[in-house]
């Protein structure tokens, strides 16, 4: 079986890398078109800004590639976001895989909720095979300051401000928003999850 | 909901970690890889790793060290200690470090929070401070609490959150190694009115202590040291108390 990891200017590339090195997959970071066709899982990881990297995918066509993806595709954090239909950072127009948008977290100090929402949050409402053996309210480590909104694609929620799509599924796409490649055993249950697809 | 933070505080001399003593489960308490891996087994929340070694062959040590740790723990880690640029961040973030955190030469040249921020995002930097009581407020200190500074803790956070900071590590000298408890009010302060998260640091002594950092001073995350690599406190035995007292966790 052959993982790529997708290269583009946004990725946490390492940190997934050596996750998936820890389950005893070798995956080959890559942006060469060819490569990610012919790979078995493709992970499309991301920390970053929205609209600079979706500029960046666009110039090299990898979000036209990606969208055209058949095998099982996932997007983690800004990955994710990358994937829905458009984000509130710098109007960025995505690649429109998810049917719903990226917003920001509207919060007053006053409540004590706090942008970027930084560490250990709950996901409940599973529903995809990504979570075959991962309990409801298993905690999660999310690090982001925009939000995919709730939807039919939803698979996974998480309350911060509000509720919002902690893990979206459509077809053979799947996305994170939580950091499963940082979030200790059922994070990397996730992976594994995703790797047996 | 989002949980508060446990965090153990590891430092790190020439690749080894220099307080970690007293451990009979594991094979080497000096290895920062073993005792990070075990500190993440038993349930700490994120690490930090304080780099304190000064000599030249630092920054290629520590890159390394930073790989090494990147592979074997699962859990998010900030790095620390004498980062002073963004090639010296670009290189600790590429070996797998998900945050790293400045001081000193943050607070000599600000723009460097700014520089950080732009390049790889708030949700990296973390900001750590050193501060003192006295003459009646809380002052910011350099170089490890060597030399004082005429600027308020306070305003130094609030510039450096509007400047990109995207968390506040903060550090009690007068309570730092006393074991009495974290300073809640300095703390309270920064956690109430700054938008980005506030890890507490120095005064641990015991469980109570976490509870009243979290509900009275409303830090988001609170560091200690001594008390985990002693194990005077163990990380599965604060969690469970600090949930049954109603603060929530993750376990």
């Amino acid at each position: 079986m052959k993982t790529v990891i997708i290269k583009y200017n946004a990725g946490n590339i390492c940190s997934v890398s050596f996750a998936l090195d820890r389950l005893g997959v070798n995956a080959v970071v890559t942006d060469d078109p060819e490569e990610i066709r012919a790979a078995d899982k493709v992970i499309f990881p991301g920390v970053g800004e929205a609209s600079s990297a979706m500029r960046y995918l666009r110039e090299r066509k990898l979000d036209q590639l990606i969208i055209g993806l058949k095998q099982p595709v996932l997007g983690i954090c800004v990955g994710m976001q990358l994937m829905c239909k458009h984000s509130e950072e710098n109007d960025a127009t995505c690649m429109g895989i998810f049917d719903v948008n990226v917003k920001r977290f509207q919060s007053p100090v006053d409540n004590g909720l706090k942008i970027p929402q930084i560490g250990w949050n709950n996901i409940t409402g599973l529903y995809s095979t990504l979570f075959e053996h991962v309990p409801e309210n298993s905690y999660m480590y999310f690090v982001h300051s925009y939000y995919a909104e709730l939807g039919s694609d939803t698979v996974a929620t998480t309350n911060y401000v509000i509720n919002y799509s902690a893990a979206l599924q459509k077809d053979n796409f799947y996305a994170v928003q939580f950091h499963t490649e940082k979030s200790a055993t059922e994070g990397q249950k996730i992976l594994e999850n995703f790797l047996k697809l | 909901m989002l949980t508060k933070r446990i965090i153990p505080c590891l430092d790190i001399k020439d690749g080894r970690t220099v307080k970690g003593v007293n451990f009979e489960n594991i094979r080497d308490a000096g290895d920062p890889i073993e005792l990070g891996a075990f500190y993440a087994e038993q349930g700490a929340d994120e690490l930090v790793f304080l780099d304190i070694t000064a000599t030249n062959e630092r920054r290629k040590t520590l890159a390394e060290l930073v790989t090494r740790i990147a592979r074997n723990v699962n859990i998010p880690f900030t790095v620390g200690g004498g980062i002073s640029s963004v090639e010296d961040v670009s290189v600790l973030l590429n070996s797998g470090a998900d945050k790293i955190s400045v001081n000193t030469s943050a607070f000599k040249r600000p723009e460097l929070v700014d520089e950080l921020a732009g390049e790889f995002g708030s949700q990296c930097v973390v900001l750590a401070i050193d501060t003192r009581f006295e003459n009646g407020d809380w002052y910011v200190y350099l170089n490890g609490g060597r030399i004082k500074t005429e600027i308020k803790a306070f305003d130094w956070a609030k510039e450096a959150v509007q400047r990109g900071a995207g968390e506040i590590l903060l550090t009690s000298m007068n309570n730092d190694g006393t074991k009495q408890g974290f300073a809640l009010d300095i703390t309270a302060q920064l956690s109430q009115n700054l938008n980005v998260p506030v890890i507490a640091s120095g005064g641990a002594g015991t469980m109570e202590h976490f509870k009243d950092v979290f509900e009275i001073a409303q830090a988001d995350a609170a560091l200690a040291a001594t008390i985990f690599h002693y194990k005077e406190i163990e990380i599965q035995a604060l969690k469970t108390y600090l949930y049954k007292e109603g603060v929530n966790m993750r376990f």
